[in-house]
């Protein structure tokens, strides 16, 4: 992180001193500006989306349905909120999303964190093929069906196993955490293990108290994966009492919804009201949107430190 | 004490004790590494447990397209029927169609989202406030920590009869038109939210790039007399050149599997004749109608193009560009 804003300070600089020693042309100046537009344009288009799907959620159904909805609220109205917000259905799927996602990121942190400490050891015997039987399954996967009969065959269906284990360990993830380690420097751990701890000590008492940030990063990467996922839910999970938020929202958008957890006041069932979906979809997305702006900083340097080694 | 030094009993000890201790010291011996690093192999018990289950029984059980299933039976299936689903669905004129769908969607994908993400690069390279530069970045990579089912509720919302999109198309032509379902729409409707989703996060790669590019390659080509255009062309392009190449085989490689948890959520039964691609197809076959051999040698076909696809574009970009990824 600290070299790489150092060469984007470098990079300032150098520019500037390009613009005193020669005269900016006019061709220069026009690609500014319109360099400026695009990217204002791109950030636009961005986050249009959300403000509409806001705007929509704050809408009366009339205005929405008449297509007058665009940035701000059409005859305010926040009745719908109040109406999710008192849904049983939706705050018992609410609560199984933070319950999935707690106890998949637990699994994903310990399965991933022994297995990159374990191949970052560069004599470790056999590193080549468990490296290799990890980084295959990024190329080459059982698919859909195999792995649908086999979580059937161990009777995970309507467990919340189906939904924590079949995706435990991200390989993309693995590397990032295994070049973390590589990097770091040996004579930590050697002089740890010349005081006597054993290799299971070196990685816990001086291993991963150094490794906070990759720890957090990688956290980061799997709560979020595990908040966003609904796909392991849909195939395997048929009681509603076991469904998480994303699988409520799917089930409103694809009009399966039953009027119950609709709330009761859609009276054509097939064709939930836009005004509800924006409220669910609103709904969701805060908890993302509130760690966001950490959640970035953190992917990206990780990102980076998966980038350094290619 | 002298017949100890002599006799013969003490120095055939003295002979094998040696060859056992070299035995036991020959770097990579599996003795020698089980017995210096059996913590470290205990950690890798559990992770390689789950590959086996999770990543490599699933493979196994690929073997189904060629055998009998019985659900709730063996996951390995009954009894080998040969090709016979191969030959089905060779005969099938859904998967075709499904096939045609996927080459479509995946050329267009490659067409419009693989180079969005390197200009949308440079042109945030091009900017001289870092502030500014920090805020569209923050702006941009936002789609990409949405769920995907948020994003397929905004798709359909933006595109429904009354969303925005209609609301441009009926002051700019005056006619609305019906997005979500109409065949002919759902490609632009698919590639444009793709675009949408994809570029700013896919960015990020080729940003990080460009900060380890040299400062001096920039001077020496002033010097040179090149203006700004002649330098991204000489110097900022053949220097993010194997991030390109990289990221272009990766994307070669998830060619088949186009957005199919997308597709599941947007696509419906009126416009099949354009969104169903490979595997929404499979999906329908195997888990709505319960044909899971068939279904699975679908599925196989689809996996073993992937490979190909990758592993030649590995190849090709090895030899012509010197980058690999392995």
């Amino acid at each position: 992180m600290v070299n790489k804003t150092a060469t984007a300070l470098k990079g300032a600089p150098a520019q500037g001193v390009l613009l005193k020693d020669m005269k900016v042309s006019r061709g220069m100046r026009i690609f500014r500006a319109f360099n400026l537009v695009f990217l204002l344009l791109v950030v636009f288009l961005t986050v249009y989306p959300f403000l509409n799907i806001i705007a929509q959620s704050f809408s009366s159904e009339g205005f929405i349905n008449a297509g007058q909805v665009n940035l701000f609220p059409m005859g305010f109205n926040t009745e719908t909120y109040k109406l999710i917000l008192a849904d049983s259905t939706f705050w018992n799927n609410y609560g199984n999303t933070v319950l999935y996602t707690v106890v998949a990121t637990a699994i994903s942190m310990v399965l991933t964190t022994s297995f990159a400490y374990a191949i970052a050891k560069k004599e470790l015997k056999g590193r080549s093929v468990f490296i290799g039987l990890a980084v295959f399954t990024m190329f080459f996967n059982g698919g859909l069906i195999p792995n649908y009969v086999l979580i059937s065959s161990l009777g995970m269906r309507d467990t919340i196993w189906a939904v924590v284990l079949p995706n435990a360990i991200s390989v993309f993830n693995l590397l990032i955490m295994k070049s973390f380690f590589e990097n770091m420097p040996r004579e930590l751990e050697e002089a740890a293990s010349i005081d006597g701890l054993t290799q299971y000590g070196v990685l816990f008492r001086v291993v991963l108290p150094l490794s906070k940030a990759i720890v957090a990063t990688m956290v980061l990467f799997y709560a979020v994966a595990n908040w966003n996922s609904w796909f392991q839910a849909f195939l395997y999970l048929d009681n509603p009492d076991l469904f998480p938020v994303t699988i409520y929202l799917r089930n409103m958008i694809a009009g399966v919804t039953t009027a119950g957890s609709a709330g009761g006041t859609a009276e054509n069932v097939g064709q939930i009201a836009a005004n509800i979906q924006s409220v669910t979809i609103v709904l969701t997305v805060i908890p993302i949107l509130c760690v966001y702006p950490f959640v970035q900083k953190y992917f990206f340097s990780g990102v980076m430190l998966g980038s350094v080694k290619e | 004490m002298a017949l100890h030094i002599d006799g013969p009993p003490k120095v055939v000890p003295g002979v094998e004790a040696p060859k056992a201790a070299k035995r036991r010291d020959k770097p990579g011996s599996w003795k020698l590494a089980l017995k210096r690093d059996w913590r470290l192999y205990t950690l890798l018990a559990l992770p390689l447990l789950y590959l086996l289950i999770f990543r490599y029984l699933p493979m196994a059980g690929n073997v189904i397209a060629f055998r009998q299933f019985q659900p709730g039976g063996s996951i390995f299936g009954e009894k080998w029927v040969g090709f016979k689903y191969v030959t089905l669905f060779i005969n099938d004129p859904s998967f075709w169609q499904a096939f045609q769908n996927t080459i479509v969607l995946g050329v267009l994908t490659l067409l419009f989202c693989f180079p969005m993400p390197i200009i949308f690069a440079l042109m945030l390279n091009e900017l001289r406030s870092q502030k500014f530069k920090k805020f569209v970045q923050t702006v941009a990579y936002l789609p990409h920590f949405m769920s995907v089912v948020i994003i397929a509720g905004m798709i359909l919302q933006n595109f429904s009869m009354t969303g925005t999109v209609n609301q441009i198309a009926e002051s700019l032509f005056g006619t609305s038109v019906n997005f979500t379902q109409d065949p002919g729409w759902f490609r632009p409707m698919y590639i444009s939210s793709e675009v949408w989703q994809t570029m700013g996060w896919g960015a990020i790669l080729y940003l990080a790039a460009l900060t380890r590019v040299d400062e001096s390659l920039y001077e020496a080509a002033r010097i040179d007399g090149a203006n700004r255009w002649q330098q991204t062309w000489h110097v900022t392009l053949p220097a993010i050149r194997p991030t390109i190449v990289t990221l272009l085989i990766l994307n070669i490689g998830t060619f088949m599997a186009v957005g199919f948890e997308k597709i599941l959520l947007i696509y419906n039964p009126l416009n099949y004749a354009t969104s169903d691609v490979i595997s929404t197809y499979l999906y329908r076959v195997g888990l709505e109608s319960s044909n899971f051999s068939y279904a699975a040698a679908i599925g196989m076909f689809e996996s073993v193009i992937g490979l190909t696809l990758i592993l030649s574009a590995n190849a090709i970009s090895k030899r012509v560009a010197g980058t690999s990824l392995w």
